[in-house]
């Protein structure tokens, strides 16, 4: 069996009805962020046909600020109204959290099913496919943050630092999103489907949230503990969020948080470079 | 950049491994312009990670590839705005509509939003999915979401077309319809690289065919070139009566220098002189053997698999392949 390469190939067919194609050397990063909001139209349509999605990521955090608030509130706080106004800027943090894991699973599903192979293929910027995912789910975390502090609100959250706190809040939260989500793009490309990167997602994140000062005061915790809690940034940013929502603005917390996001992105970044090497 | 210019798609010497394994062993390919080119091969041949290369999703390890005159690596971006892609799945989004599916391919390939809508409706018209154009597509049967795959890798009127195994698990019905929109784009003038497992749709589809395996192709040639090349016609005669079957045997065996297959009632060997055909009828007759079925044929694409791989088409046996992987 020899390899024979060279054949008796056809002539080339003259009559061709297809017109000149006009072949531009490369993307203009005004084009890149075009195709990125493109792809992010795509995320939201999704949402608009399928709202019960919105109610998959809505029912838990809802559920939850009310099992908190009314079944442990009074055992933790002594009285619930008091616990719901501690409790609920760490519930945030956490919803926001979780949430950065659509990123993850619906790069996932993108990656299966050869969509992300049909991006590929197109001549369109080679971070556009990422940067839609990724600012798609912004949308979702808006809405995420603001239903739980709705919810809050209606059982008595009160927002003791006016809005331009709570601005603030919003904005430090979505920036730790933003680069939060560079961990799910990471077990994202890594996961075989999508339900081991809700699997993986909830073996890291329910740690990292509970061990944490969002539902406990630190005081209470055994000595060996605490100062684990205190280094868990999901503390700082808890602390930066009350901060912001409540007793004013903490410096100290924000910078960390921000410093926070910076090393989440320095390393995760770069692995998801790895990855995506690694798996194509 | 050289290639001529009635060459579309080219590529010499393409290697990629994949850890142990090495998927393509050295590959040469020639595509001239308008016509349409079928890549042969099993499961883990091989075809998938040519196709891969070719349409810039995966760098070579060693060789280069031009796609109308353009570097797959470093003038990725420009062979992007030539080629479609079609891949082993259907890369639809299932959420979004048929219509949604096409616009957002259009969009980004830089369509004002009008002249996105106009053409996703036409190729939707083109492909029989109008009716469907405002459902999701995960509402869609196996053949629809083939239909619209291949209508989005169309949407920006790409010159080269590659099909990865475009029908495999389609029904036969499905297949058939696909093929036709295939025949209908080629006379468009489109050049078309197919991938498949399936010999008929070569047979049908490819002006000519390589055979690939284990990463080298084995063969190529037009596909009547491809049943030839084996150099041998298959004789098959079936004796009305299981009583006679030994005694087809020794005949076939004695005037075909050959040890017959045994298939149920039918026996059959290689021929390569053509007069072995009256011999046998002679003989039987003599001996009084009344047969149902005696016929002489051209070896189909499938034999021709058989004797140059060694394993039947589409078998997929990972086992003999790492074996046979050179070190």
């Amino acid at each position: 069996m020899t390899a024979s390469t060279t054949t008796t190939a056809p002539a080339a067919r003259e009559t061709s009805s297809l017109p000149e194609v006009d072949v531009s050397p490369r993307v203009s990063p005004i084009d890149g962020v075009r195709q990125s909001l493109t792809l992010a139209w795509r995320t939201v349509v999704q949402v608009r046909h399928n709202p019960w999605e919105l109610g998959d990521f809505s029912i838990q955090p809802i559920m939850f600020v009310l099992l908190f608030t009314f079944m442990f509130g009074g055992a933790i706080a002594g009285d619930w109204q008091e616990y719901l106004t501690f409790m609920l800027p760490g519930m945030i943090v956490m919803n926001m959290l979780f949430v950065t894991l659509y990123v993850g699973q619906g790069l996932n599903t993108d990656l299966t099913k050869g969509v992300f192979d049909r991006l590929r293929s197109l001549p369109i910027a080679r971070w556009a496919p990422l940067a839609g995912r990724i600012l798609a789910d912004q949308v979702k975390q808006v809405w995420s943050i603001f239903l739980v502090l709705g919810v809050g609100m209606i059982l008595g959250f009160r927002l003791e630092n006016g809005i331009l706190g709570m601005l603030g809040a919003v904005g430090l939260l979505l920036t730790f999103a933003l680069a939060f989500s560079w961990t799910s793009v990471v077990v994202g490309i890594l996961a075989k489907d999508p339900e081991r990167v809700q699997i993986y997602g909830m073996t890291i994140l329910f740690p990292l949230t509970f061990v944490s000062n969002v539902f406990v005061p630190v005081e209470t915790l055994p000595s060996w503990l605490e100062p684990i809690v205190d280094a868990n940034p999901v503390s700082t940013i808890a602390d930066a969020v009350r901060g912001l929502l409540l007793t004013g603005a903490e410096t100290g917390p924000i910078i960390q948080t921000l410093i926070g996001a910076a090393v989440i992105v320095a390393i995760f970044a770069p692995l998801s470079v790895w990855a995506f090497k690694r798996k194509l | 950049m050289s290639a001529a210019p009635d060459i579309a798609i080219q590529a010499e010497g393409l290697v990629k491994r994949f850890g142990e394994t090495t998927a393509l062993a050295g590959v040469d390919l020639e595509i001239p312009t308008g016509t349409v080119l079928g890549v042969l091969g099993p499961n883990g041949a091989g075809k998938t990670t040519a196709v891969r290369v070719l349409s810039t999703l995966l760098r070579p390890d060693a060789g280069h590839a031009t796609v109308g005159g353009y570097d797959v690596i470093r003038q990725a971006h420009q062979v992007r705005q030539l080629i479609g892609l079609t891949g082993q799945y259907a890369a639809v989004d299932e959420k979004l509509t048929g219509t949604e599916n096409l616009l957002l391919i259009g969009r980004l390939l830089g369509m004002e939003r009008a002249e996105a809508r106009q053409r996703a409706k036409e190729l939707l018209g083109e492909f029989d999915l109008s009716d469907a154009a405002s459902r999701a597509a995960e509402t869609y049967s196996g053949g629809m979401r083939r239909r619209l795959d291949l209508a989005a890798s169309l949407v920006g009127r790409p010159r080269m077309l590659y099909l990865d195994e475009p029908t495999t698990g389609l029904d036969p019905r499905a297949r058939k319809e696909l093929w036709s929109v295939i025949r209908g784009l080629v006379s468009g003038g489109v050049t078309v690289l197919l991938t498949t497992q399936y010999l008929e749709e070569a047979d049908e589809l490819a002006d000519e065919i390589v055979v690939i395996d284990h990463g080298r192709i084995i063969a190529s040639g037009t596909s009547s070139e491809l049943k030839t090349m084996t150099g041998t016609q298959t004789l098959a005669v079936q004796p009305a009566d299981a009583a006679h079957l030994a005694t087809v045997t020794s005949v076939v065996a004695e005037l075909t220098s050959t040890t017959p297959e045994i298939d149920g009632m039918f026996v059959t060997a290689s021929v390569t002189d053509p007069a072995v055909l009256p011999a046998v009828v002679r003989r039987l007759d003599d001996a009084g053997v009344v047969v149902t079925e005696l016929t002489l044929r051209s070896s189909s694409l499938d034999e021709v698999f058989l004797s140059l791989t060694g394993s039947p088409a589409g078998d997929s046996d990972d086992a003999t392949r790492t074996e046979r992987i050179p070190a």
